[in-house]
């Protein structure tokens, strides 16, 4: 793996660099790891949109020397969605986060799956809504303290790649930023295939949820490297339980029509237009 | 199938509307099914395919209005149709597309409210919705169509004003229109004046997505064509780049006002009769309209100097002309089909009281009742 720098001239926004990330958020190895596979992949960087909705992770669009468009709070994936179906040549990227993905646009996410849209949705989870000062979301463990949550969060968190396996996804897989070649591989995949990729990424945030739950930025990344356990097994048994175990892995990689193709296909109109 | 259905149809205002908006160009329509616009989706999901385009039905409105507005920045042409509940949720994409200018059209079918109301029944109760609905400073470009053919002409307008101005531009009909039947002239496609937004002529490396030329207008380039550009809701600068700074968004907000607001001129258009020397003035819009200009016929005939002020555009607002025509008449009155809503902008704009006739619950005001009213301020 490569440093962020002039190797990287062709797909980072040098000129945005420094990035707004606290000091220790794994953000900047999820964007290096999505530098890395743009440019190992070998993709047409003109036919790359990179899209995001709003939070920490939705400043990665940014920094992305693609096209690149930063939307409304959890409307990615309608954005994504009518970029593939207007240009099937185009690929969409979403790079976003938990809440901004599963929470205000869980609905969206989980119709784009069910549709299989030709789009790579990455999703950094950090438990928590960082952006605005650590408030607890739908991934944040039960009990865990937070701003909105100050006597303990009641609610139980989604497991994603879960979710979003029954929704229909045809590729799924789930890492930490404590695995950045995995990573990495799982973005090459999803930047090739066609279809609705989702690939998850466990990411600590230091500022927010460590501080607020007496986790250092060295404990959180320590702890991803001690709990996380590659594993082949279907995705509602992929655990994502930050204090005890999360299961890594790719749980899905099948081949179905995506939704501009079976349109094409019923509607009588050859691939192409 | 044709693109251009040239020539004479007995139709209902939504498939004209549908018919408009693929003789504009439009080929993406994100959908969401509700009363009394459904009828425009149905339409374009049968169309769209055959003419090369594409019809999505989302899962709600806050996903239609947001592919619309990214299936524009493809370099299509885009529109979505809906009633007040989705008019509502798409308030929040108004904002983005406004801020991005991102050329589309998005066609408000008024039914009867606040919430669920009456599905079938025609008002006009959301014309200051699609002036203030979003948040923050914005200028709005919305239509008015009076009947069938208007929803076709109208719809076609829209389209050439969004590409002109490079914002959203509504088209707001009422219920009444929109289910209407009566006949339909579709121009010949050479006989049609259709705008296409304005393309960069630079070099790739030197353009910036959010520099505009002396209209205020940036020319617009398209995902996948090696521009590489960012686009963001947040306040940004001429390269697309969030900016913070209290003069990023002093510039920004500013310019996106102007653009439209230098431009009232050519945008406005409005429909006069018997103005010319008129002491009682009625303004009326939309369905309601047809009764006014009915009413203002027989109150001449009773030698009533009556006139009608038709407003096509609702926004931008042809102030100018409602102050000038005020002036010279002695009552002015106002008929809508809500409880007063763009009565405001006429008594603003003539600096007077006026006669506002409301209207709830689906029927339009009968020519009578505005005749009435015409009468006593005659008096």
């Amino acid at each position: 793996m490569s440093g962020l720098s002039a190797l990287h001239q062709k797909t980072l926004r040098s000129d945005r660099l420094p990035h707004i990330w606290c000091q220790g958020c794994g953000l900047g190895i999820i964007l290096h790891a999505y530098v890395d596979a743009l440019e190992e992949s070998g993709i047409d960087l003109d036919k790359v949109v990179t899209i995001s909705g709003i939070g920490c992770a939705g400043r990665t669009s940014g920094y992305v020397r693609t096209d690149a468009f930063h939307t409304t709070h959890g409307r990615a994936l309608p954005f994504a969605t009518g970029v593939g179906l207007s240009r099937p040549d185009l690929k969409p990227v979403v790079i976003s986060g938990d809440g901004d993905l599963f929470s205000i646009g869980g609905n969206h996410l989980v119709h784009a799956a069910r549709r299989n849209v030709n789009v790579l949705v990455v999703c950094s989870n950090n438990f928590n809504y960082g952006m605005t000062g650590a408030q607890f979301g739908p991934t944040t463990p039960v009990e865990a303290r937070t701003p909105t949550s100050p006597y303990g969060n009641v609610e139980h968190p989604l497991n994603l790649v879960s979710l979003i396996a029954s929704a229909g996804a045809t590729y799924v897989a789930r890492w930490t930023v404590m695995h950045p070649r995995q990573l990495r591989a799982s973005l090459r995949r999803g930047l090739m295939r066609r279809g609705f990729s989702f690939v998850e990424v466990i990411c600590p945030c230091t500022t927010g949820y460590g501080r607020l739950n007496g986790l250092t930025p060295l404990e959180m990344m320590r702890g991803l490297r001690d709990v996380g356990r590659v594993r082949n097994v279907t995705p509602s048994k992929a655990v994502c339980d930050p204090g005890r175990e999360i299961i890594l892995g790719e749980f899905v990689d099948m081949e179905a029509p995506t939704y501009d193709e079976a349109l094409d296909k019923l509607t009588g109109r050859g691939a192409g237009w | 199938m044709s693109e251009v259905l040239t020539g004479s149809h007995f139709v209902h205002g939504d498939w004209a509307c549908a018919e408009g908006a693929i003789a504009a160009g439009c080929r993406f329509f994100g959908a969401y099914p509700i009363t009394p616009a459904t009828e425009i989706s149905e339409r374009m999901a049968q169309r769209l395919p055959k003419v090369g385009g594409r019809f999505v039905q989302f899962e709600d409105e806050l996903a239609a209005v947001t592919a619309v507005i990214s299936a524009s920045y493809t370099g299509r042409k885009a529109m979505t149709a809906t009633s007040g509940p989705g008019f509502s949720l798409m308030m929040e994409s108004v904002g983005l597309g406004v801020m991005t200018e991102a050329p589309c059209v998005i066609v408000d079918v008024m039914r009867s409210g606040p919430s669920t109301g009456q599905p079938t029944a025609g008002a006009q109760g959301d014309v200051m919705q699609c002036r203030w609905g979003t948040h923050g400073d914005v200028e709005a470009i919305a239509l008015a169509p009076q009947n069938v053919q208007e929803m076709f002409d109208l719809t076609v307008r829209s389209f050439n004003l969004s590409e002109r101005y490079r914002t959203p531009v509504f088209v707001m009909a009422d219920a009444n229109i929109a289910h209407l039947y009566e006949g339909l002239v579709i121009p010949e496609r050479e006989k049609l004046e259709i705008v296409e937004r304005k393309r960069p002529s630079c070099a790739r490396e030197s353009y910036k997505p959010f520099a505009a030329d002396e209209d205020l207008v940036p020319p617009m380039a398209c995902f996948g064509e090696g521009y590489h550009f960012y686009a963001t809701g947040l306040t940004h600068d001429d390269m697309g780049y969030p900016d913070g700074s209290v003069e990023a968004q002093r510039k920004l907000i500013q310019r996106l006002c102007d653009k439209i607001r230098q431009g009232t001129s050519s945008i406005v258009q409005i429909e006069e009769h018997y103005t010319e020397d008129c002491d009682v003035l009625v303004v009326a819009y939309g369905i309601v309209a047809r009764s006014a200009l009915s009413a203002v016929k027989r109150a001449r005939a009773e030698g009533i100097k009556a006139g009608l002020l038709r407003l096509i555009t609702l926004w931008p607002f042809p102030e100018e002309r409602v102050e000038a025509l005020a002036q010279g008449c002695r009552e002015v009155v106002v008929a809508e089909m809500n409880t007063g809503q763009l009565v405001r902008e006429v008594e603003r704009a003539s600096m007077r009281k006026v006669t506002f006739l409301p209207k709830l619950g689906e029927d339009p005001h009968e020519p009578g009742e505005i005749l009435s009213a015409i009468r006593r301020a005659s008096r």
